[in-house]
Formats: structure tokens, C-alpha cells, sequence
């Protein structure tokens, strides 16, 4: 089912309190979406465990209600 | 472990290149998985993939094995890489490039 992309940024948001978060619906069908995710507590993360922390905010969801999320992570410049 | 743990430990240490994906190469069924092929092919190196949709045990334990939600999953010598973006942003940056070079891993023939 899809999910808006306002929900998505308010979890991303609520998992990872100083997280930027960027959401683009990417095919504008409320379905395919890309995450971008800017935290200052991703430093000195592996991208590895920087994906798996958005992926704990989502709760579940990847890979359920959200299966086309593309998701890049990075830290503030 | 699990019984599915043990197997998928025994798959990715089975080669050096091991891609859990949805498909095969050839037929891939989801363009996450099909650009993670490219990926490889463009590398030119030599890689086995896992086809989950043939296998539940194996599409449900492969996200525990590596506390990954989704699939496609890319091994390089028995160590999770990443899924497709993780993969591409690698690669954009030269990273995986480098990745397998550093772990020596065999090239396509």
C-alpha cells in the first residue's frame, strides 16, 4: 500500500532527531519514492549502518508498505 | 543459528561474489535488483547470484542475516556490502571498484 511521503520524512525524523530529510516522489504515484537522509550522527558510520538506522525509523516498513524507497545518507558539510 | 543462517553463511562463503536478488542475471524481476546486475557486469567480475523468489526460507532469512529489509544484498567474500544504492553510490564514487580489488576477488572469464 502506498504511503505519503510526509509520513516517511515524520518517522525518518522521529528515529534520527537531527536528521535533514529530503523526499522525492520520484514516479509522482505516491509509491516510489527517494530519501534523502543528512544527519550530523551518521558521522563516522559506515553507509551500511548509516541505511540500517533509516531503516530502524521506518520500523518494518521498508520492504513492506514502502518497496521502492531509494535512500542515500550523508553528513553535513 | 538458525537453519536458514547456516545456509545463507554457506552461500556467501561459497564465492567471492554472491548477489541475493529477485530473478536471475539474465531475467531479472525488479529493477533494484536488475541495476545491481549491471553493476557486476560492468565490473567484470565473476559473481553467483540467489534468485529469492525461488526460495521463502532464503528471501525471509537473508534480511535477518544481515539486519537488511530488502533484497537485493550484495556479499563480497562472505561480508555484506550493501543493497543497490549502496552498491551504486560505490560504485559512482569508485569505491567498489576498489572494494574487490582489494579483496583480490576473481574476474569474469
Amino acid at each position: 500500500m502506498p504511503m505519503p511521503a510526509d509520513e516517511i520524512e515524520t518517522l525518518i525524523r522521529a528515529g534520527i532527531p537531527d536528521a535533514r530529510v529530503e523526499i522525492v516522489d520520484l514516479a509522482g504515484d505516491g509509491d516510489h519514492y527517494e530519501a534523502r537522509v543528512t544527519a550530523e550522527s551518521f558521522r563516522g558510520a559506515s553507509r551500511v549502518k548509516q541505511h540500517q538506522r533509516v531503516y530502524q525509523a521506518l520500523g518494518g516498513r521498508m520492504g513492506n508498505e514502502l518497496h521502492a524507497l531509494k535512500l542515500s545518507t550523508a553528513t553535513p558539510d | 543459528m538458525t537453519d536458514s543462517n547456516a545456509r545463507i553463511e554457506e552461500i556467501v562463503n561459497k564465492a567471492d561474489v554472491v548477489l541475493f536478488m529477485k530473478g536471475t542475471a539474465l531475467f531479472p524481476q525488479c529493477g533494484f535488483s536488475s541495476r545491481a546486475v549491471a553493476i557486476l557486469d560492468h565490473l567484470g567480475v565473476a559473481f553467483e547470484t540467489v534468485d529469492v523468489l525461488q526460495d521463502p526460507e532464503i528471501r525471509q532469512g537473508v534480511k535477518e542475516y544481515s539486519d537488511w529489509p530488502t533484497v537485493p544484498q550484495l556479499y563480497v567474500k562472505g561480508e555484506f556490502v550493501g543493497g543497490s544504492d549502496i552498491m551504486t553510490e560505490m560504485f559512482q564514487a569508485g569505491e567498489l571498484q576498489q572494494l574487490l580489488e582489494e579483496k583480490d576477488v576473481a574476474k569474469a572469464v
